[in-house]
């Protein structure tokens, strides 16, 4: 490994950090906009023009707020919690790829932290770890609302993540490759997945709702029943870090419908640039695709209100999954015979 | 028995398949809050902008003075009786030789404050009043950080001598 790339990879890694950080700071903000203005009201305003200073005075309020940690509570456990939840959901982003290559004075910069050839697994392999921040959170609180928000969350991320594997399988078998890269570069121009692959699309976005915790999925942390779910015990900056792994992993969803399903960097008429400028409209273009998934996020969140348990497991066990193997096999179908019919 | 004709029939009917795809609703749902977001917000931003209130509203009470500038208030009580939420309280004084420019009556009130957090607006201390002393303002106590800045002293209650507040639209309200 040559210096130039390990160079390369490090700041694109300090610049992923801040961005990622960035967005899911604003995200709060974000969110409690568009709640505003869906509620027809205008939302924080006071922090500097517009409130935009107020994910910051959100941020000292969540540093200067007193520690508490519960005296029954398993003190490292307590602790580690929210780290493995805010690591977790920052590490996914390391493989999605943010747009074509750059090439600055002859040297050629990827905008991917690692191409990995099993970048899809390396994601659910992650986000399935994200689990644990949430259970080891409530677990280790000591606290039976904590204790049933920590059971909820997990016995939901494990439901839908078979449904959203089971989506994604259709895709890997017309892509032919487990490479998010790969996956992307397949949907030049506006070839994009969703329109060969509608309803895997659909199933994704729904399981993706679900493993966000976000409403109408958000049974771990439901208000109205468990007090506060999975973070009832937690204050300061630890409750700061679940809220903001909650808007990263919004953010990087986000990132991941739009590489796998809407084309990641590519859009239509794409033909028409080459070399950087395309490189640059393309990583624009993905971020417009990031935001609109984001503000999908919290358009849903303030339409719907929440499933109940049972529904919840319902729609995960006996509608998605069952719809994604009949997704696989009508995707196999077709491969197999549209050759023969002479497409 | 029929108790009122707003009752309604609870139905137990099972989804039918479109209902159970949810998507029909959830599509109709998001059209519902889209529209909403461009429709301009019923967002008052007080204290840059207040709202308008009608010209009897009744907000922060003033102690009228007469013609003469003289507060009229002699100090009886029967508004603190009077208040619904025990937001008065005062102190008579007698009105010394040489005080007569300043109180109407013999006797004045001294002392007299009005707990604005605990009054309810309701406009009795001025129905009670015989004197025709207190009345509620259109204007608004403002808010403020310190719970004890919101007992209103004869400072902030008394009428100002040069500038008279114009109450003729309360007195209405009483005499129709
Ligand atoms: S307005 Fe009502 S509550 Fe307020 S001081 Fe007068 S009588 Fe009491
Ligand atoms: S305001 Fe009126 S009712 Fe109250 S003490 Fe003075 S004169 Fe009496």
């Amino acid at each position: 490994m040559d210096l130039a790339l390990l160079l390369d990879k490090t700041i694109l890694i300090l610049i992923l950090f801040g961005v990622t950080l960035f967005i899911a700071m604003y995200s709060t903000y974000a969110e409690r906009k568009v709640a505003a203005f869906l509620q027809d009201r205008i939302g924080p305003d006071r922090a500097g023009p517009f409130g935009i200073l107020q994910p910051l005075a959100d941020g000292v309020k969540m540093f200067m707020k007193e520690e508490i940690i519960p005296n029954t509570a398993d003190k490292w456990l307590f602790i580690i919690g929210p780290g493995i939840a805010m690591c977790t959901a920052l590490m996914t982003s390391a493989v999605i790829p943010w747009g074509k290559n750059i090439t600055i004075g002859g040297h050629e910069i990827v905008l991917q932290v690692a191409d990995i050839n099993i970048g899809i697994l390396y994601v659910f392999g992650v986000v399935s770890l994200g689990v644990y921040g949430i259970m080891i959170g409530g677990w280790a609180s000591n606290n039976k609302f904590s204790l049933l928000g920590a059971i909820r969350a997990s016995s939901q991320m494990i439901s839908y993540e078979l449904a959203m594997g089971m989506a994604l399988i259709a895709i890997l078998m017309s892509t032919g490759s487990l490479s998010i890269r790969d996956i992307v570069e397949n949907q030049h121009g506006w070839h994009w997945n969703v329109l060969y692959q509608p309803l895997s699309c659909l199933i994704f976005i729904v399981c993706a709702f679900a493993e966000c915790n976000r409403t109408p999925f958000d049974l771990p942390e439901c208000e109205s029943e468990l007090v506060g779910g999975y973070h009832t015990e937690y204050s300061s900056m630890k409750l700061g870090f679940y809220l903001f792994a909650e808007y990263t992993n919004m953010f990087i969803s986000s990132a991941i419908i739009s590489s796998l399903y809407f084309g990641g960097y590519n859009f239509p008429g794409m033909d028409a640039f080459s070399g950087n400028t395309l490189a640059i409209i393309g990583t624009a273009v993905f971020f417009a695709k990031i935001f609109f998934f984001i503000f999908f996020f919290m358009w849903i969140r303030w339409t719907l209100p929440r499933f109940r348990y049972d529904q919840l497991m319902r729609l995960g066990w006996q509608v998605l999954i069952p719809l994604a193997i009949f997704n696989i096999l009508a995707t196999g179908t077709w491969m197999t015979f549209k050759g023969q019919l002479g497409f | 028995m029929q108790l009122t004709n707003r009752s309604k029939v609870v139905s137990n009917k099972q989804m039918t398949l479109a209902e159970k795809m949810y998507l029909p609703a959830i599509l109709g749902g998001m059209w519902i809050t889209i529209r909403h977001f461009f429709r301009k917000g019923a967002t008052v931003r007080y204290p840059e902008v207040k709202r308008e209130v009608s010209t009897v509203y009744r907000g922060k009470h003033v102690l009228k003075r007469d013609e003469q500038g003289r507060e009229n208030c002699t100090a009886c009580g029967l508004c603190a009786v009077a208040c619904p939420a025990e937001a008065i309280t005062m102190d008579a004084a007698e009105r010394k030789k040489g005080e007569e420019h300043l109180y109407r009556e013999e006797k004045y009130a001294a002392k007299y404050e009005i707990n604005m957090l605990r009054c309810i607006f309701c406009g009795l201390c001025e129905e009670a009043c015989p004197k025709q002393a207190i009345y509620l303002t259109p204007e608004f106590p403002a808010a403020n950080y310190d719970r004890s800045n919101f007992i209103f002293g004869k400072d902030k209650l008394v009428e100002p001598i040069d500038k008279r507040i114009d109450v003729s639209l309360r007195k209405k309200v009483h005499t129709s």
